[in-house]
């Protein structure tokens, strides 16, 4: 029993209708109780959708236990198939269901249903979302395709040189991090180099367009929280390589674009694909202020990594902190977090992240819906890099996170929640402005300064363990810091003045402490 | 029905002519928790439950509140399922660690889900057990909110039944009045001021603003219901030998007239003072109505079933806003607590129980209605076929009750409709 107070993933049956709702012309009936539709309400009113995602629910209630459930998954499978007419019906369980035990998967199966059916193992108890999405989307692929399947050893025919070579897209789903725009960007960018995007799925393919899959010459895994599983069976049956780069960030898209090129062996000069106004933004003087910002890293696997590359290498932001709360991506992370000479944090408890953010006093944290509200309360500015994400992480506006466009798009959104270079000095220096004070916050962001006013007042007077004291003219001075480096030069002059066997800070405990760390 | 003061007779509306089974598009219990947790300022809930049950909650709750919530789900993991972890010993360590976090609750309620009722985890026993290890610290009791036993409002009256067997007796000499069901603070102190001048003494909101603020029941005991969805807790108090005084929902004016009127009438207040008293914030509440009758009249509505106030949102509109009821789907029907609201609605109107979510959504498409309420998995899919909406959990969530709400209420209304006025862009249609 795991106590849970938000949870950064849904079950894995959320997974499964993610992928239901990214396509076209499927089906799935899940066998659930009532209650079970709210996932109707994560894609028409978080994202939108014009539409209820393509799911039947059973809809048991506690009478039928015992005795009729099977017969209800038996005609709402019928009734699904008739209504709907997919050209497949997944068929799976949600956690109440997988309990009582129907097997609506091969109930399915021997009901002789006018359709194919695809039967989904969901493991309610031991996974979450995002393995249930990858699960089905396997399941979905293989089911379709292993028919097609050269023998085992085959080598695979050399592309004729008279056709463009081409790709597929694999893993942007519904209810993903700006999948919809990444998928339009990366494929702007692959037609300028004279590739063609075979298949993108699960988003917007039905399952004829599945079956073109192994036309393409290669797989680019671009969520591979989704198409992992995917890829490596491709990989394995059809001999199809895996372009794995995520194009995020600049460095990453020009990475992406060579290992296209090696990967489907054609000349590419990266300098001519294309180009972003980002490392210019980031030379210019007024990026200076950038320099070292301490940045806190949180994520679902993929973006955080890319988020901490883009973070330290193309803003000259310092990663202080990197996470995710996918255990599946807990090796690539962990190893990720060493090159920032880091132990990553790998936790799905949302409290464990609130602690670590105060621990490490960032002047920025990068991550989820979650960080964000963390961030929020304790009046750290804050961009959303990642799912989970609320309704105004799904934008109008073209805004994709890949490619060179993508690299544009982030550096606008990091630094927006930032103050600017010269207010960010003259905050520093007249601190006592009383229409133009650090309290008030950014001043182009309107009232989001409130957090950071509430957490002004909490200073204590002693460190949590009531080892150190600070005088009062010390707590006077450090006030005048201003409160987004005030954090950091608390925990800073405390620390130093622990090392230092002082009990009391004093006014030149703090430019001890200042002159100390500077550096 | 002895104990129910009657206060209609007379040609009733018969009550829904046709029950429906098959998917449903509601919300389990579980979700009440939402306002309960706000309401009852120093109560905290734990459900027992899944991945699915915490997914539910926040999603449904808009995903986030900012404040850290009252609400919290021990997820079960395979090793409570397998028998390899007591799921006493798990629930005990977790709401020891629970109550450590959070010294200021005082009520813990466990709440039941699908998976820990399907698994028949005795959430009542273990309740009574933690109880005897906190029990000068937190009292704590258990109440179901299970999709499989429950729907949307009904995870409230399951929480207020489990509390009923709790309230001290009213004594012999005394006499009181519980309001029953979630008012939001603004309306209860409206209510509070109206009471008081028709000279209307002890009265009791229930579930008041503090876990501990639990009426005495007895003989003197009379309930009104502000609410639909409390019919069970009323029959429980019904038990305890209350009287169920039976009246419209005070929604609208003239429903919130009929509310007081027949507390009043109960009370055997002078016919005159009541009239006296009601009469201002009678008239201002029709005038506030009245703003947003030009935007509702002639117009269309049809309900799907979700949080129990369909009936009485049908009437409210029916009777002062002029537009006629398509259908009113109800997720199920208390006659109970809807006497009141049947007698005034029009006889005609069709009435469904229960659901069959793709049925129901034909008629929808084919009755082709000015305005549809629904939940909000359904409301947009509906606005993308040109339909206009109102998603339900807004009646809900939003302060409706009393005179002072009433223009409000009719407002809420009409604003999808107002807003197809305004819009220049796209169409609906």
């Amino acid at each position: 029993m795991e106590l849970t107070l938000w949870t950064y993933e849904g079950p894995p049956h959320v997974g499964a209708i993610r992928i239901a709702a990214s396509m076209r012309d499927v089906h799935l009936m899940l066998h659930s109780p009532q209650g079970d539709t709210y996932a109707d309400l994560l894609f028409t009113m978080i994202e939108r959708e014009g539409r209820r995602p393509p799911v039947t629910y059973t809809t048991f209630q506690a009478r039928d236990l015992g005795s009729s459930t099977a017969e209800m998954v038996v005609n709402s499978l019928r009734e699904s198939a008739e209504r709907f007419k997919p050209q497949v019906l997944m068929v799976a369980d949600s956690c109440t269901a997988e309990l009582i035990q129907d097997q609506p998967g091969a109930l399915a199966l021997g009901a002789d249903l006018p359709v194919p059916v695809i039967p989904l193992e969901m493991a309610a108890y031991t996974r979450k979302e995002n393995w249930g999405a990858a699960e089905t989307f396997y399941q979905l692929v293989r089911g379709l395709l292993s028919r097609q399947a050269p023998p085992p050893g085959s080598e695979r025919p050399p592309r004729d040189a008279n056709t463009r070579p081409s790709v597929n897209l694999l893993g942007p789903t519904k209810l993903g991090f700006r999948c919809r725009d990444d998928v339009v960007e990366i494929e702007r960018l692959l037609n300028s180099m004279g590739i063609d995007v075979n298949v993108v799925a699960p988003l917007g393919a039905s399952p004829q367009d599945l079956q073109a899959i192994p036309k393409a010459d290669a797989n680019v895994n671009l969520c591979p929280e989704v198409s992992d599983l995917t890829c490596s069976w491709l990989a394995r049956t059809f001999g199809m390589p895996t372009i794995s780069t995520i194009p995020m960030g600049w460095g990453a898209t020009r990475d992406f674009i060579a290992e296209v090129a090696t990967t489907l062996d054609i000349d590419i000069n990266v300098d001519a694909v294309g180009e972003s106004r980002l490392p210019w933004y980031s030379r210019s003087i007024d990026s200076t202020y950038l320099t070292g910002k301490r940045v806190f890293v949180f994520a679902d696997g993929s973006h955080a990594i890319a988020a901490a590359r883009v973070a330290r290498d193309e803003m000259g932001f310092e990663v202080v902190g990197l996470g995710t709360y996918s255990r599946e991506r807990a090796r690539d992370v962990r190893a990720a977090a060493k090159e920032y000479g880091l132990e990553a944090l790998i936790t799905d408890n949302y409290l464990e992240v609130e602690a670590k953010v105060q621990e490490l006093q960032p002047e920025m944290v990068l991550g989820t819906q979650m960080e964000r509200h963390i961030a929020k309360r304790l009046g750290i500015p804050c961009a959303v890099i990642s799912t989970p994400a609320h309704v105004q992480d799904y934008p109008a506006r073209y805004s994709p996170q890949m490619g060179f466009e993508g690299a544009n798009v982030l550096f606008d959104t990091w630094v927006h929640p930032l103050i600017m270079g010269l207010e960010e000095h003259l905050l520093h220096m007249f601190r006592d402005d009383f229409e133009f004070n650090d309290s008030v916050g950014p001043s182009h962001l309107g009232s989001e300064g409130e957090g950071a006013r509430a957490q002004d007042t909490s200073g204590g007077h002693q460190t949590d363990d009531g080892a150190v004291v600070w005088a009062f003219e010390a707590e006077k001075e450090l006030k005048k810091i201003p409160f987004f480096v005030r954090g950091k030069a608390r925990r800073n002059t405390e620390r130093f003045a622990v090392e230092h066997g002082l009990t009391t800070i004093e006014v030149d405990t703090l430019y001890d402490a200042k002159a100390h760390f500077s550096n | 029905m002895s104990s129910v003061i009657a206060s209609t007779v007379g040609e009733h509306h018969p009550g829904p002519q046709k029950q429906e089974r098959g998917q449903r598009a509601v919300f389990c219990g579980l979700t009440s928790i939402i306002w309960l947790h706000r309401r009852i300022q120093d109560a905290f809930f734990l459900v027992v439950g899944s991945r699915t049950c915490a997914h539910l909650i926040q999603s449904a709750a808009g995903v986030m509140i900012f404040a850290e919530p009252r609400f919290a789900t021990a997820i079960l993991g395979e090793r409570d399922l397998a028998g390899m972890a007591d799921c006493h010993e798990e629930l005990d360590r977790v709401v020891s660690e629970l109550i450590a976090r959070r010294p200021g609750i005082n009520r813990l309620f466990l709440v039941g889900s699908c998976p820990s009722e399907v698994i028949k985890l005795d959430l009542e026993t273990a309740a009574a057990k933690l109880q005897v290890k906190h029990e000068n610290r937190v009292r704590i009791s258990a109440f179901s909110g299970s999709g499989i036993e429950t729907t949307f409002t009904q995870g409230e009256d399951q929480c207020l039944k489990s509390t009923v067997a709790e309230l001290p007796t009213l004594g012999a000499s005394e006499d009181n009045l519980i309001v029953l069901g979630t008012v939001s603070d603004i309306v209860e102190d409206q209510f509070r001021r109206l009471f008081d001048d028709l000279d209307i003494k002890n009265i009791h909101f229930y579930p008041g603003r503090k876990a501990g603020d639990l009426p005495a029941v007895g003989k003197g005991t009379r309930v009104i219901a502000a609410q639909p969805f409390v019919g069970e807790t009323a029959r429980a108090l019904i038990d305890r030998d209350a009287e169920l005084i039976s009246a419209p929902f005070p929604l609208g004016a003239e429903g919130s007239k009929a509310w007081f009127e027949a507390a009043a009438e109960a009370y055997g207040v002078d016919s005159e003072r009541t009239q006296q008293v009601l009469e201002m914030p009678y008239q201002r509440a029709k005038r506030a109505v009245s703003v947003h009758r030009s935007k509702l009249e002639g117009k269309r509505i049809h309900f799907l079933p979700d949080s129990q106030l369909e009936i009485p949102m049908a009437r409210f509109l029916s009777e002062e806003c002029d537009l006629s009821v398509n259908e009113i789907g109800t997720p199920f029907h208390d006659q109970l607590v809807m006497r009141g609201e049947l007698a005034r609605l029009p006889q005609d109107v069709p009435m469904v129980e229960g659901q069959d979510l793709d049925p129901a959504l034909a008629r929808v498409r084919a009755a082709r209605p000015d305005l549809t309420v629904c939940g909000m998995g359904i409301a947009n899919a509906l606005e993308s076929e040109g339909l206009r909406t109102k998603w339900s959990i807004e009646l809900v969530f939003s302060p409706v009750q009393g005179f002072d709400q009433a223009g409000d209420l009719a407002g809420l209304f009409a604003k999808p409709l107002a807003r197809e006025e305004i819009l220049e862009v796209g169409s609906w249609s």
